[in-house]
């Protein structure tokens, strides 16, 4: 199998990182070979982050380049348009529809900009999800990333009995209902 | 055991430690190096592991396990190696009883560090072996291989990792542990009493060591060739043939598994067979000025760059002279790491900004008071730096010129080094005044504990560091605890400290708000109706408000702690405290 490339993109703090580990369980349950590549430390407070997941019969490089990425998983508006180019030309862009202002903006010094997700539909397959808004319909912000991570699988190569399975692995004991409920919520959007 | 887990390059090199039977480690937290040890304390009890200080005593940790006759670790970031440089340039004459490997993290791109240094470069000066692993795989392979060359060569041994492969994760093969025997300590002074006289004899060990090894390394598995079309040879090491392999599926490549000290043999061998030899390393070209040294036609440095990392893409452009085609990146507004919501550092430095107060900052989150719109912090070097360059600017300008200073360092940072500075300034009779942001963490890597939060690395209890009595020991005079939301008063004291002529330290505390066992006060909303959109509550730069269209402001409920920064800011009672 040619490797596949993933990258989810985010804001530091927005939990990114979990949803990296569920994808590397579920790459590694399928026997494939994977890297991942993660950004620890100061780049986590507050900053622009991103995570790239390779996978396939073998891989080298742990990071996804310019114009390589298969799915791009963006947590948030601006992040999406900051990574859009790592896409392939017939790459598919999951874009959160959230808008976090970073400091430059709140400050004054740059605007954040308009219509990021319809100019970017114009050049990408984009898919938009609401994480938030249905995370709160099921009582609990914090399961929003799980909620876009139903949305990715569904443009993978794994079933959806698979990704239960290791969400119920990956996240926490007492919040396996939860966030399975959150999957189930992704995944039928 | 068969068992295949995918894991973090660090985890990788805490598994390979347990495998390798290493019963002792040591280490100071320091991104990208501290998931190392976040994982060893997972094998407890076989083993014995710890955070020190600093990074110098984790590595004297370390080398007094090993003279007591077991495998032990010592893991730190690459600047830590500086810290670590006087024990590491003189173990490296005592050399071992049972094996010692540090590994030094490297840290091309700076994603968390204050330099890009080049820790092969150090070991080269040490004369220390260095083992560079390329993925979670080898990580493991290489720390048990490492083992056995330091007790074979009677030396310590550097792993070298770099952010990439510490922070990647990979398939690795789980094996069992295996035990070794310890050593069986005998009196060596000549060996282990470093004064001139021994020291002299163990130099001549040192050289002739690095010699046997060098002959040696041409035969050493991780020393691999791997033949292809000889138009294109390549010798790589780490992480970078990782890059070479992607880019130039069908080139020759000498991946060198050993990059201290290199198996000339084996390189000239490899250069004579290849048509075109380059070397692919990130950061200094210390594999190609020896190369070069010898004679060898190679092409490096003229083609790379020494700073960042590198990438398939990048190797492609550089030595075909084509890569992947790809849109232009977009315009997109600069999003850089801030303070979290919450943060107690942005309580005490809105106040120092308020005050026009010039802080010399040290290492940690704190260091993000540089950065606008806080844009307190005027100076940073490295660890514990703070206390010791304001003491320097009161030398050079005198008393008076300080008046609008402080030195600001956090509480893991001040028992790093910081305790150093400030016993100068209380022997040279400072007037600074001193400001420890005490979050009761080490927050920047992630929240370790120290010697001041009561708990160890492997879950103890202990009686903690008290700072402020520990500053107090140290005969000053004027310490003042202060909780770092109570901005009133805050500010009176570092107004009246700052007055005086005296050394005075300021122990700001707040949990961080990242720490498990800290309790969200609520969370703030905005009543619109009183706001008079005067940005005020915006001044201290938390991500949880925004202006709006209409120019009052909103406060983001998920982000939002109910610190009330922006609450105690507000004139007009336009901010209230609610429960979350």
């Amino acid at each position: 199998m040619e490797t596949k490339n993933i990258m989810i993109v985010g804001v530091g703090g927005q939990g990114t990182l979990l949803t990296s580990r569920v994808l590397g369980g579920i790459i590694t349950a399928a026997g494939y070979d994977v890297k991942l590549s993660e950004v620890h430390g100061m780049a986590q407070r507050g900053g622009s982050v991103v995570t790239f997941v390779r996978y396939g019969d073998k891989v080298y490089e742990p990071i996804v380049e310019e114009g390589k990425a298969d799915v791009l998983i963006a947590f948030e508006r601006l992040e999406a348009l900051r990574y859009a180019h790592f896409l392939k030309k017939d790459g598919v862009l999951i874009v959160n529809d959230q808008r976090i202002d970073p400091m430059t903006v709140v400050t004054g010094v740059a605007t954040y900009p308009e219509n990021i997700i319809e100019d970017l539909s114009k050049k990408y397959n984009v898919i938009k999800v609401n994480a938030m808004d249905e995370a709160k319909k099921l009582g609990n912000t914090r399961v929003f990333n799980t909620i876009i991570v139903g949305v990715a699988a569904k443009h993978m190569d794994f079933k959806k009995e698979q990704w239960l399975e290791i969400i119920e692995k990956t996240v926490p004991q007492k919040t396996i209902d939860i966030n399975k409920a959150a999957f189930e919520v992704g995944y039928n959007l | 055991m068969s068992e295949k887990k995918i894991m973090l390059g660090n985890e990788a090199i805490a598994r390979g430690a347990w495998e390798a039977g290493v019963k002792v480690s040591s280490a100071y937290p320091g991104t990208p190096s501290t998931e190392i040890s976040e994982n060893i304390v997972k094998y407890c009890p076989d083993l014995y592991c710890e955070w020190a200080p600093n990074e110098k005593v984790a590595m004297e940790v370390a080398i007094g396990a090993s003279m007591a006759g077991v495998r032990s670790l010592v893991s730190m970031k690459h600047v830590g190696v500086n810290v670590a440089s006087d024990p590491l340039y003189t173990v490296s004459y005592i050399g071992v009883s049972g094996g010692l490997v540090m590994v030094a993290a490297d840290d091309p791109g700076m994603y968390s560090s204050q330099n890009e240094q080049d820790s092969r470069m150090v070991a080269r000066a040490a004369m220390v072996p260095v083992l560079e692993p390329s993925d979670s795989s080898e990580a493991k392979e290489f720390v048990k291989i490492a083992y056995e060359l330091s007790e074979k060569y009677d030396t310590p041994i550097m792993l070298r990792t770099t952010t990439r492969l510490a922070h990647s994760q990979g398939i690795v093969n789980l094996e069992d542990r295996k035990e070794v025997p310890d050593k069986v300590y005998e009196r060596d002074i000549a060996k282990r009493v470093m004064m001139p006289g021994n020291a002299i004899k163990r130099h001549l060990f040192v050289e002739k060591r690095l010699k046997d090894m060098a002959n040696d390394a041409a035969s050493f598995e991780i020393n691999r060739v791997e033949y292809n079309d000889k138009k294109i040879g390549v010798i790589t090491s780490g992480i970078p043939y990782q890059y070479v392999k992607e880019a130039l599926p069908t080139a020759s490549v000498l991946k060198l598994g050993l990059v201290h000290p290199l198996p000339r043999k084996l390189i000239e061998e490899f250069a004579k067979n290849v048509e075109t030899l380059y070397i692919v390393e990130e950061l200094e070209p210390v594999i190609e000025e020896q190369v070069k040294s010898w004679g060898i036609k190679c092409i490096g440095k003229e083609i790379f760059t020494v700073q960042g990392e590198y990438s398939a893409n990048m190797v492609a452009k550089a030595i075909l002279g084509k890569g992947t085609e790809f849109d232009a990146p977009a315009q997109a507004p600069a999003r850089p790491p801030i303070l979290c919501p919450g943060c107690p550092h942005r309580a005490t430095f809105s106040l120092l900004k308020r005050l026009k107060i010039h802080a010399a900052g040290d290492i940690g989150c704190y260091t993000l008071g540089a950065v606008a719109p806080l844009s307190v912090i005027d100076t940073t070097v490295c660890m514990g730096s703070s206390i010791s360059t304001l003491h320097g600017m009161e030398k050079a300008k005198g008393k008076d010129y300080i008046k609008n200073w402080v030195a600001v360092i956090g509480d893991s940072t001040f028992l790093h080094t910081g305790v150093n500075s400030l016993m100068n300034m209380v022997y040279n009779q400072s007037t600074a005044t001193v400001m420890i942001l005490d979050n009761s963490t080490t927050g920047m890597t992630g929240h370790q504990d120290h010697a001041a939060t009561g708990k160890t690395l492997m879950g103890q209890s202990v009686k903690p560091i008290l700072l402020d009595e520990l500053c107090k020991g140290m005969g000053i005079k004027n310490v003042v605890v202060v909780d770092a939301y109570d901005q009133e008063r805050l500010e009176k004291v570092v107004k009246e400290e700052i007055a005086k002529d005296e050394l005075s330290v300021i122990i700001a505390q707040a949990p961080c708000a990242l720490l498990k066992s800290y309790v969200p006060k609520g969370k703030c909303i905005t009543l619109s109706d009183k706001c008079k959109k005067c940005g005020m509550c915006l001044v201290p730069g938390c991500p949880a408000i925004t202006k709006k269209a209409d120019g009052t402001v909103a406060i983001d409920d998920t982000m939002c702690n109910g610190c009330g920064l922006c609450m105690q800011r507000c004139k007009f009672g336009a901010i209230e405290r609610v429960s979350k």
